[in-house]
């Protein structure tokens, strides 16, 4: 019998997961989900502390908690396979009309190539390695990137270092400054290149302040001591173009340096699979129901653009499995109309990138901004129509934002209009 | 205290294939190495190019060698199963005195015996190499030049002679010699052996050990090299190594694809005293982004995965030292070996093990003796086809570890089993690639780390990232 599915998810982390159940709420019958890991989840399982779910189920959860509840529905369902320590080498897009097929491989079924009708890739991310800095030095172990020492501490239980200094005030990097804290060890320092930090205020507050970490801002670490195990780093603050300032060197002994400077969007099989991508968001390009633009790959969460909250990764991943299913069904828009969707004006990117104007359902575009603004405006236009506009007290690049445009507005919208989002200064 | 004839100090390149060459011979030889793995110094930084030999002065050692060990390279990567590409080289000029540079360059090259050698207009290079700067004036093209990886080629020669009966010992680093009757004794830490021949192949520190028996006849000058590693996402750029008009301090800064699809731009040249200072340079990095743009100006260093270091062993002869020593005939020379020493390296392990070879009057082969190494697995490499069998095969090549770089369980477990195997993380990483890749081991060095303490019985606390007290996990959680 021929190895098939209607849908193939590659990557049981919190995407993949909401994707494959999404997909099964709405009636396809033959879901198989792909994860390399040992264990359903993804990066949850190792986040151990809380603050996940708030916007999505209104309480507070741990990683692990918050996987386990998309976890076991896809356990106990009867139309998603899972297999686990599979990796997926390739995805290869059928012709037109025809099915698709990824080849997979692992120890327990050696290698498979199965058809499928629709893909959902949820890749997730990676983090961005010391060798993307450049910085100067040695090159002795004891630099790690916040993720790896997250495992090694929460999953592993091995400490790999007790005097810490963190580079980068990302949400990992400020959550393992309060784990590292926490088991022992002294973080002496977080140091952040930009003027302002890239996690969420609730991190910085609750993972620094409360105890007594120091932040310095335009600050970055210019050199790396020690022969085989580290032993010091120097840092430096930064002037406007993030150069750093000569005489304002200083020198700090530590024996573990953590990196948490930035999240990279993994899509090797995207690339490969001659998908379009978005240079700004590292992801694919797509439309409103995270359609690639490859009827029938679509792509969700990390891998599409990096989130700062799970809660958005499952809604978004939800739109994904729900236009699979449509998708797979032969439910999709007939003709779509598909219009452009960009940011201007300090807004970075804006997911997704093309929007189908013939919708029943409102669209909701996602963006990030490229510095901090107070009390600014966020604007959706298209040919100088303002379609829809509102208040934000703070925008940072660290939080990401939306605006909602009603299926009527883009229904009257004349044809080669493109959607323009932008911040508005006061 | 172990008696062997020979004894060979360092596992560069240069001592690992001096090794193999003796290997054949029915010697007892022992590859001693410093540090915890072999292809640890110069040899795994450094420019990885097989020059094509127009450089070096007609005459000279070095002139002679570079083209010998250029044409043994293809046949030695082949039986040793190691990345080889003979992609070509183009010396570049910008101006007319660089394209006198480049005449000269053709004629030595010419004397020197290079094949192939040819001036190219600006019209014939921009068609050649197409994002080359178009002030360029014109360029030397030599078909014979290539690239390789340097560190692969010393742990499969390591390999094959540790095959062939070599002892490696790793962690032996030379204290001091004594020279007793005839013979010598070699003291470490670690303890001490006899050796009757040595052959110093100690790179950076090949002075102090001929000082040892008291020859202070050349002084090494360690010269720092920089470089920067792109993403293979910029593998296209340029698909010969493009060298800039040599300078004073050396070939000036090249860019070059790499045998594993990557670009490699460097090296900086800096005179130091500190012949262990491996550490990079703000200014360096930047000085060989700023020199490369010259030869490619729209070139963006970005996606750059890693920087390193290599310390040239510069010496002050500036020549290779290829001889017995003055002092002792028995103490064998490889000194100076800086570029183009791996290129030469193959013609240089073959004038080593002669000499050796000629100190005896009746030395037997070995009845068996074997060429190369048998052919690791490399999944990525594979057809879908090819990979399905090697998993069937072996289900541990369906565990993929390194998601980068593709490579499975089966290969790490490989590259640790193997003769001169991996014992730690970046021993791993040199001959699996796991962790060579885009996330620089973000993801599977934690599984690596893993597989290393299952594989050599060490608790997850023992493993090192290279030997000594690069421990990666200090202590157990609370």
């Amino acid at each position: 019998m021929e190895d098939y599915y209607d849908l193939i998810v590659v990557g049981g982390g919190p995407a993949g997961l909401a994707a494959a159940l999404e997909a099964e709420k709405r009636g396809v019958e033959r879901i198989l989900v792909l994860e390399r890991a040992e264990t359903l989840g993804g990066i949850l399982e190792q986040c151990i502390h809380t603050g996940f779910g708030l916007h999505y189920f209104g309480e507070e959860l741990s990683g692990p908690e918050y996987a386990d509840r998309f976890i076991q529905p896809v356990l106990r369902s009867e139309r998603i396979a899972v297999k686990l320590d599979t990796m997926v080498l390739e995805v290869t897009p059928g012709k037109p009309g025809e099915r698709h097929s990824v080849i997979s491989v692992s120890k327990e079924d050696g290698l498979r190539v199965i058809a499928c009708k629709a893909v959902i890739l949820a890749m997730g991310c990676r983090e961005r390695p010391r060798g993307a800095l450049n910085i100067a030095g040695t090159r002795p172990a004891g630099i790690l990137s916040a993720g790896t020492a997250q495992k090694y501490v929460n999953l592993d239980g091995y400490m790999p270092g007790k005097t810490v200094v963190i580079l980068g005030s990302g949400d990992i990097g400020l959550i393992m400054a309060r784990r590292m804290t926490l088991e022992g060890a002294q973080v002496k320092l977080v140091a952040e290149l930009m003027p302002y930090s890239s996690g969420l205020t609730r991190n910085i507050v609750q993972c620094l302040e409360d105890f007594d970490i120091p932040l310095r801002l335009s600050c970055t670490v210019v050199g790396v001591h020690g022969k085989e195990r580290l032993e010091a780093v120097t840092v430096a603050n930064v002037d406007e173009n993030r150069r750093p300032i000569p005489g304002t060197e200083e020198t700090i002994s530590c024996d573990l340096l953590l990196l948490s400077v930035g999240l990279i969007p993994e899509n090797e099989l995207t690339r490969a699979a001659g998908v379009a991508m978005d240079p700004v968001t590292g992801g694919a390009k797509v439309n409103q129901d995270r359609e690639t633009g490859i009827p029938g790959i679509f792509a969700c969460g990390n891998v599409l653009h990096v989130h700062d909250l799970v809660d958005y990764v499952t809604v978004e991943s939800q739109q994904a499995g729900a236009g699979a299913a449509n998708y797979i069904q032969g439910k999709g828009a007939p003709a779509p109309e598909y219009i452009s969707a960009k940011g201007i004006r300090g807004v970075r990117y804006v997911v997704p990138q093309l929007v189908n104007r013939k919708t029943a359902e409102p669209v909701k575009l996602y963006f990030r901004v490229g510095q901090v603004y107070k009390n600014a405006f966020v604007q959706c236009s298209a040919s100088g129509t303002v379609l829809a506009k509102k208040k934000r007290p703070r925008l940072a690049p660290g939080e990401m934002e939306d605006i909602v445009l009603k299926p009527e507005q883009l229904a009257a919208l004349p044809q080669d209009v493109e959607l323009v989002v932008e911040v508005l200064e006061v | 205290m172990p008696q062997y004839d020979v004894a060979i100090i360092g596992a560069g390149v240069i001592g690992a294939l001096t090794a193999r060459e003796l290997s054949r011979y029915a010697l007892r030889v022992a590859l001693l190495e410093r540090c915890s793995d072999v292809a640890q110094g110069t040899t795994k930084a450094n420019s990885a190019i097989v020059h094509a030999g127009f450089d070096a002065k007609p005459g000279s050692l070095k002139a002679k060698m570079n083209v010998a060990g250029n044409r043994k390279m293809e046949g030695l990567c082949e039986v040793l199963h190691v990345p080889f590409h003979r992609n070509g080289s183009l010396v570049v000029a910008f101006a007319p005195e660089e394209m006198d540079t480049l005449k000269e360059l053709l004629a030595r090259g010419e004397a020197n015996g290079v094949p192939g050698l040819r001036l190219l207009n600006a019209q014939e290079l921009r068609e050649m190499e197409p994002n080359v700067n178009l002030d360029a004036t014109g360029a030397l093209f030599a078909p014979t030049g290539g690239i390789v990886s340097p560190y692969e080629l010393g742990i499969a020669a390591a390999e094959c002679a540790v095959r062939n009966g070599v002892e490696l010992l790793r962690g032996f680093r030379v204290d001091a010699i004594a020279q007793t009757g005839g013979g010598f004794t070699v003291t470490s830490k670690s303890g001490s052996i006899c050796a009757d021949w040595i052959i110093n192949a100690a790179g950076v520190h090949s002075d102090e050990i001929a000082r040892m028996i008291g020859d202070a006849s050349f002084t090494i000058l360690p010269r720092r090299g920089e470089y920067l590693l792109l993403d293979t996402a910029q593998g296209g750029y340029v698909s010969k190594t493009v060298f800039q008009c040599p300078g004073k301090m050396g070939k000036g800064v090249l860019i070059t694809p790499t045998v594993h699809g990557n670009v490699l731009i460097g090296p900086s040249a800096e005179d130091i005293e500190e012949r262990e200072d491996f550490s990079t340079t703000e200014k360096g990095l930047r000085g060989i982004q700023d020199a490369v743009r010259r030869s490619v100006p729209h070139f963006l260093v970005r996606d750059v995965i890693t920087s390193f270091t290599g310390l040239r062993a510069h010496c002050d002869k500036d020549e290779f030292i290829i001889a017995p020593s003055a002092t002792n005939p028995k103490m064998l020379l490889a000194a100076g070996i800086e570029s183009p020493g791996l290129t030469a390296a193959p013609a240089i392990a073959e004038a080593l093990a002669m000499m050796v070879y000629n100190g005896y009057d009746d030395l037997g082969g070995k009845a068996k003796w074997e060429a190369g190494r048998s052919e690791p697995v490399r999944l990525r490499e594979l057809s879908t086809e090819r990979r399905r069998a090697a998993v069937e095969k072996n289900p541990a090549y369906g565990r993929i570890i390194c998601r980068c770089e593709t490579v499975s369980e089966g290969e790490i477990v490989d590259a640790i089993r193997a003769p001169a195997g991996a014992r730690d993380v970046d021993g791993v990483k040199r001959r699996t690639r796991a962790g060579m890749g885009r996330c620089q081991g973000g993801f599977c060095g934690t599984k690596v780390l893993e597989i290393l303490a299952r594989e050599l019985n060490l608790s997850p606390e023992e493993v090192t990232k290279f030997g000594g007290e690069s421990k990666i996990l200090l202590q157990k959680t609370k």
